[in-house]
């Protein structure tokens, strides 16, 4: 077993003995329980009146993307909130000196420990994205288009902000790293609406706007773009909500981001590699 | 500059700088082989600091180290080296046995290996009877041990321990000393870092004083009680004359009442200086020649306030 292997091992065993991975867990099994009791209220609810199937599978397909917005929302901020300290407090405290002393690059080490968060990340994911549509198909027997492409797309935003928390934790200490990279997720959040509000005011400026804030941070188009892939066609042209799109990210907007997590990757390797420790 | 074969450490003008900080301002310094070498210094001389600039933790402004012929930072040499940090800490969800078998796995080391290795260490550190326990629970002197286990664990042939003993009892003190003893005859050089003067004084075989980032000297404990002695004579009748011509064999002359403290190179001198007073009037009653402590020396190249 390689050196990044026994660090990648070592990681997702200390990530899912975090609290805040199983509060996250609870907390998607009871948004889970809330989103199955709606759908079926509402199964109800269609079944008491006269209604075209069509119409109705647009409205339950919409509701699909809520639970599955809820879903992206959830493992972002576990992606976030779990892996802010593994550099910032293991250097911090000191713990991370008898690691990087043994025989494994820096380099190698900080990718053992990121192979070991997107491991859970894609275990969380696939649980919860997984459960959703299990749910929905249940209640309802709809089912999103294109499911993979949108768990894709969903592991990969959650593998951004991922590689955010890595980079600005060989600089900053846990807590200014939370602060930094959750702001940043809130900027593309704001970057979203204003590409989606765009849509209609065709305002320049708005659309300048919300595409600098989508290259700042471009963790949120790629959920528009897991939206845009999973919802019916329809339902795109219908709504105007963060779960489906009136500006749709381009194929470029996803090239964009893989560049730009190569990059931050990058640059927390070099950094790391810098840095006294 | 390339690394002598002798050396287990080589440092040429080491120097490191935070922001306006000057932590290690110039170290030179060579660690023979096969020795527990101490290293010695006030809080803030930069001791740590050059610690782990041998151990390529910290990058260093200028200069150059060589640990085990290899320059620091290299990787692969790492195999060969043992680390204690102070206040050791780690992963505390993990049992002592796991702790141990991953920095083991870490180093190298085959299943195989490991099976007999990891339990032999634990228990040479005596915490085999919290092997299956998690470290959680752990006490600091417990964290040293196991600390000190995993620095073990693959047979190094250099050991860098940081404070090894601060957070151990008189028993746990005794028990470091003895497996640093061990690893001497095993071969291994050690390089010890510590506050716990009288502990370097009876474990190391050499020892360096680092001031203000700068080694200020280097001596050889096996020969430092003949090397300097320190000597007091009772004695009357002894006169200016008599104190001024000392200074051809003594240094620090000091008379009070009828005390006589001197310190000399070597006790070989003693006759010729007793013959000396003798011959210029003095009344002699009794010499006592007093082994000087570390710690004299130490208060001494450090001066009074070295609380920093």
């Amino acid at each position: 077993m390689s050196n990044i292997a026994i660090i990648a091992a070592v990681t997702l065993r200390e990530a899912a003995r975090r609290k805040i991975l199983w509060t996250a867990l609870i907390a998607g099994a009871l948004l889970l329980a809330v989103f199955a009791i709606a759908l079926r209220l509402q199964v109800v609810e269609f079944q008491s009146r006269p209604m075209s199937p069509f119409v109705r599978y647009q409205v339950e397909s919409g509701m699909l993307m809520i639970g599955l917005y809820t879903c992206d929302l959830l493992a972002v901020v576990l992606a976030i909130l779990t892996s802010i300290d593994t550099l910032a407090g293991e250097i911090s405290s000191g713990t991370i000196q008898a690691i990087a002393t043994k025989p494994i690059s820096r380099s190698q080490l900080l990718i053992g420990k990121y192979i070991g968060f997107v491991g859970m990340i894609i275990i969380y994911v696939a649980v919860t994205f997984s459960a959703t549509i299990a749910v929905a198909y249940s209640v309802t027997g709809v089912l999103p288009e294109n499911p993979l492409h949108g768990l894709f797309l969903i592991i990969f935003e959650c593998v951004v902000a991922l590689s955010l928390t890595f980079m600005f934790g060989t600089w900053f200490s846990t807590l200014t790293n939370g602060v930094v990279v959750l702001g940043l997720q809130a900027v593309a959040f704001m970057g979203g609406w204003l590409e989606q509000v765009s849509g209609f005011s065709q305002s320049g400026h708005i659309v300048t706007l919300g595409i600098a804030s989508s290259l700042i941070m471009p963790g949120e188009s790629l959920w528009r773009r897991a939206a845009y892939e999973m919802q019916t066609p329809l339902a795109g042209s219908l709504s105007f909500s963060p779960f489906a799109n009136v500006s749709i990210p381009s194929s470029t907007a996803i090239v964009y981001a893989a560049a730009y997590l190569c990059i931050v990757l990058g640059v927390a390797i070099w950094h790391f590699n810098e840095r006294d420790l | 500059m390339s690394p002598s074969a002798d050396n287990a450490i080589e440092t040429h003008s080491l120097r490191k700088v935070f922001g306006s900080h000057v932590a290690v301002r110039n170290l030179s310094l060579s660690v023979p082989r096969g020795e527990i070498f101490g290293f010695l210094g006030p809080n803030g001389a930069g001791k740590s600091t050059s610690i782990k600039m041998l151990l390529g933790l910290v990058h260093p402004t200028s200069g150059e180290s060589f640990v085990l012929g290899a320059a620091s930072g290299d990787v692969d040499i790492r195999r060969r080296i043992g680390f204690l940090p102070e206040d050791f800490r780690f992963y505390d969800w993990l049992t002592a046995t796991e702790l141990v078998q991953l920095h083991g796995r870490l180093c190298g080391m085959t299943k195989e290996k490991l099976r007999r290795r990891v339990p032999e260490v634990i228990d040479l550190v005596g915490l085999t009877q919290h092997q299956d326990r998690r470290v959680k629970g752990f006490s600091k002197g417990m964290l040293q041990r196991i600390g000190l286990a995993q620095a073990l664990v693959h047979e190094p042939d250099i050991i860098f321990l940081d404070e090894p003993t601060s957070g151990l009892d008189p028993m746990g003190r005794l028990m470091v000393r003895d497996i640093l003893r061990a690893e001497r005859e095993r071969g291994a050089t050690v390089f010890l870092n510590s506050h716990l003067l009288s502990e370097i004084e009876v474990t190391c075989d050499r020892v360096a004083f680092i001031k203000n980032g700068e080694v200020v000297m280097t001596r050889d404990l096996h020969d430092m009680p003949m090397e300097e002695v320190g000597v007091v004579v009772d004695a009357r009748n002894v006169s200016q004359q008599a104190i001024a011509g000392l200074t051809q064999w003594a240094e620090a002359i000091d008379l009070e009442q009828e005390k006589l403290r001197f310190r000399v190179r070597s006790t070989d001198v003693l006759p010729d200086i007793m013959r000396f007073l003798v011959a210029s009037g003095a009344d002699i009653f009794e010499v006592t020649p007093e082994h000087i402590s570390l710690e004299q020396i130490f208060v001494t190249i450090m001066g009074e306030d070295t609380s920093l």
